[in-house]
């Protein structure tokens, strides 16, 4: 499977290997926690927003390379932001994640593209996902999120908060 | 201290004592190419896969002879309860059952101590009384004693394990009482793949007239099962573990114990009379198989256990035992690699965690490699606890695997350290 093979290519493993924004942003303007129960996976986003830009942006936690390097290279993609742009660009990965996305049409992807196979694994989206529906959550005010509570982030409405 | 030396040998490396090639040409679904590469699987614990002689009788059950059972004179149905009823002797042979009537079918291991939890439990265990499990328990059998726990006011006690995973036996002495009114526990833990030392414990807590369930999911595969020997008052255990079908299942009880319990599930054939006034239960098995059992997947069930007898299960378990302590070896070497589970006395699971490496990563780029193994907290939270992870990749051996593909998990090990370097 080609999409597999590209899956765990340089810059993941790049990411999982030196994670870009790691730690906490103090004091943080919002703040969020994801949690996947069945295979361990939990993170911690926090933010600084200043005139409505993403000023600061860091992550914490400990999860699957393919978690950590989406969360790192969430991070450097959303910084400097605002949040409704940011908003897009969750809601377009989300989708590639997903296989709905069309990368042939315009979009913000980018550098992102590489967790395009993930799609091809069913069991791993919820994985590349995490940190964006964390961040969501972060926007959103919902202090902590779980990928198994009855709040459920794979299904929670994105981009009406 | 080298535990593999501690391990039971059985049978030198390399000598079988079945040919191991004549019995995966058995196995269709072997063939198959993942990835571009054979399939490994190494994936038993959770499912093994059904040889061509399973699949044949299921054919020509459903080709030649279905038709519902205990129902009507005609030739088909008389022919499908013989069947039916002819496996139920299979099974009861198989596990060494006293009686016929002492094995019922169920959908699988969950039901059957379901089963249990509503005809015995809901019966006998009240306010205050104590169960005793262990902390090498499935969900399946803490799950259903806990809801049984909530309704009544009765409280779970917890046999703990030492850093081996082996269950503290000194422990599970000390947890009786006078409130000690039932005992259920694992026999091999699918987890760490550790055999407990159940006839001993079942031999303890009959000195204090408390009666024991005995969850064989996992050992009914690996190992000669003889409920009688064991002297247990339930083993449960499922179909497609042992290469029969999915959706089947043996409940083994103790025809005195199960002669005093509730019926599990109301419906037809479990009853000899019904009218609105008052319904007569039928009698052992029937009393527990309520509505139409899953009929052809008992016969393939019974068609799966005759195919392992043929090959026998001390034979199964001599090669299982010989795969286990070669790639525990093998593995030993890898720098950077840990077994997690590592009791004297172990059935054919390798649990291991990489150095930096999440399990999901390990079972994803093995599984490039065609090599199928499971990664997870194994329905075993709290074993995952215990030893402070989330979550471990799993190996487990059947007695169709090879020395070769214990050699491919090795090299498939290796090339996800070299992926992460």
């Amino acid at each position: 499977m080609a999409n597999l093979k590209s899956l765990y290519q340089e810059v993941i493993l790049d990411h999982n290997k030196k994670p870009r924004n790691f730690g906490v942003v103090a004091p943080a303007s919002h703040h969020a926690a994801g949690h996947n129960p069945l295979c361990g996976d939990h993170l911690e986003i926090t933010l600084a927003m200043q005139a409505e830009h993403i000023h600061e942006i860091a992550f914490n936690g400990e999860s699957c390379a393919i978690c950590k390097s989406s969360a790192s290279m969430m991070t450097v993609a959303v910084k400097g932001k605002s949040k409704a742009d940011a908003e897009i660009l969750i809601e377009e990965f989300l989708a590639m994640a997903t296989g709905k996305l069309d990368l042939a049409l315009p979009n913000h992807i980018g550098r992102l593209a590489v967790f395009a196979g993930v799609c091809d694994l069913p069991t791993r989206v919820k994985c590349a996902i995490l940190p964006w529906h964390t961040l969501h959550a972060a926007f959103a005010s919902v202090a902590e999120i779980s990928t198994e509570s009855e709040f459920d982030p794979m299904h929670a409405p994105i981009g009406d908060a | 201290m080298n535990s593999i030396n501690t391990l039971p040998i059985s049978a030198p490396l390399g000598v079988h004592l079945f040919d191991v090639n004549k019995v995966r040409a058995d196995f269709p679904i072997l063939n198959l190419q993942v990835e571009g590469q054979p399939l490994v699987y190494l994936d038993n614990a959770a499912s093994a896969q059904m040889p061509q002689q399973v699949i044949d009788r299921l054919v020509r059950y459903q080709t030649t002879q279905h038709a519902n059972i205990h129902r009507a004179v005609h030739y088909l149905s008389e022919l499908a309860t013989a069947e039916y009823d002819e496996a139920r002797r299979k099974l009861q042979s198989f596990i060494h059952a006293a009686e016929e009537r002492e094995v019922i079918f169920t959908s699988g291991t969950t039901e059957a101590i379901n089963l249990v939890m509503h005809g015995y439990g809901r019966k006998f265990i009240g306010a205050g009384d104590e169960i005793i499990l262990t902390t090498l328990e499935h969900h399946s059998n803490i799950v259903p004693w806990q809801m049984l726990a909530e309704e009544r006011g009765a409280k779970i006690r917890v046999v703990p394990i030492n850093d081996a995973g082996e269950l503290q036996i000194d422990a599970y002495e000390n947890l009786f009482n006078e409130r000690t009114k039932f005992v259920s526990l694992i026999h091999v833990s699918n987890a760490l793949g550790t055999i407990n030392p159940v006839k001993q414990m079942i031999a303890f807590a009959h000195a204090r007239g408390v009666p024991v369930l005995v969850d064989g999911a996992q050992a009914v595969p690996h190992m000669q099962i003889d409920v009688q020997d064991l002297d247990c008052d339930f083993y449960a255990f499922s179909g497609h573990k042992l290469c029969g079908p999915t959706g089947i299942g043996i409940l083994y009880g103790r025809a005195a114990l199960l002669e005093k319990m509730q019926p599990f599930k109301g419906g037809g054939d479990m009853i000899l009379s019904v009218t609105f006034d008052k319904t007569t239960y039928n009698e052992l098995p029937y009393k527990f198989e309520a509505g139409t059992p899953p009929i052809a997947a008992a016969i393939g069930l019974g068609a799966a256990v005759d195919y392992l007898s043929a090959i026998g299960m001390q034979n199964i378990a001599a090669h299982e035992h010989a795969l286990l302590q070669y790639a525990t070896a093998q593995v030993r070497e890898i720098s950077g690699v840990r077994i997690v589970g590592t009791a004297r006395n172990k059935a054919s699971v390798l649990s291991f965690m990489m150095e930096h490496i999440h399990p999901h990563d390990v079972g994803t780029l093995l599984n490039q490699e065609g090599i199928a193994v499971r990664t997870g907290h194994h329905c075993a939270q709290p074993v995952m606890q215990r030893f402070g992870l989330p979550a471990t990749s799993r190996a487990s051996f059947a007695f169709y695997n090879t020395m070769d593909e214990v050699d491919a998990l090795v090299a498939g090990i290796k090339n996800v350290q070299k992926v992460f370097t």
